[in-house]
């Protein structure tokens, strides 16, 4: 099917490539399909694209990229709800806040997109007790500064 | 608003199968039980509009977001 996309232009898309939200996401209730769409010449972040509307697509990334000591634990009615999935059919997406500048951009740690690959299920767990938020610098450093 | 008045160790059942207990009371605090389906998300709820604001923040994007992203070489 094609669909149209906020950073993509108009794309086809495979039923088989659609992963389903059941609850939609925290203040998006009614979006249940999305598509993760890579970008041009970028390894680092995805578009997670509603399949109904355009407008809405969201910059995510894999936390652990930039969070190399990120660790959680799901919890069980979570774990039930995507089928129960193995560790490796596993996806962990962390939704980002992009700013003018990458510096000033930040991921939601404590609400990551947690994928089953194999019955391609999404669901946004809010994580409780946690010290993570909602916001955390992806660079902690300027770019450019190194060493 | 449906307003009741529990005491300690009471409980309001909300349709067929959500329960809320009254576990203790200390001062201003109540620490409160619930009994829910596994598909009810229950979250306090400042957390869960924190999400909902940051989520609502994140799908403004912007619109060089191309240019910004750094490209592999």
């Amino acid at each position: 099917m094609k669909i149209n996309t906020k950073y993509h232009g108009e794309i086809e898309v495979k039923s088989e490539e659609i992963l389903t939200f059941e609850h939609g996401i925290p203040g998006f209730r009614e979006e249940k399909q999305f598509v993760l769409l890579p970008l041009p010449e970028n390894e680092w972040f995805y578009i997670l694209q509603s399949v109904k509307t355009p407008q809405l697509g969201f910059v995510v990334a894999d936390p652990f990229v930039f969070f190399k000591e990120y660790d959680f634990e799901l919890d069980q009615a979570s774990v039930e709800l995507l089928d129960n999935p193995s560790e490796k059919e596993v996806q962990v997406l962390s939704i980002l806040t992009v700013r003018e500048t990458l510096n000033e951009s930040t991921a939601n740690l404590q609400a990551p997109i947690i994928i089953n690959l194999a019955n391609r299920k999404g669901k946004q767990v809010i994580l409780t007790n946690t010290s993570y938020q909602t916001k955390h610098l992806i660079f902690a450093q300027p770019a450019g500064k190194k060493g | 608003m449906l307003v009741l008045t529990r005491k300690t160790g009471e409980s309001i059942q909300i349709g067929d199968d959500i329960e809320l207990t009254v576990i203790s009371i200390k001062g201003d605090q109540v620490k409160l039980g619930i009994n829910a389906p596994k598909e009810v998300d229950i979250h306090r709820k400042e957390v869960y509009l924190s999400i909902q604001e940051e989520n609502t923040e994140a799908s403004k994007g912007i619109d060089n977001l191309f240019n910004l992203l750094p490209k592999n070489d």
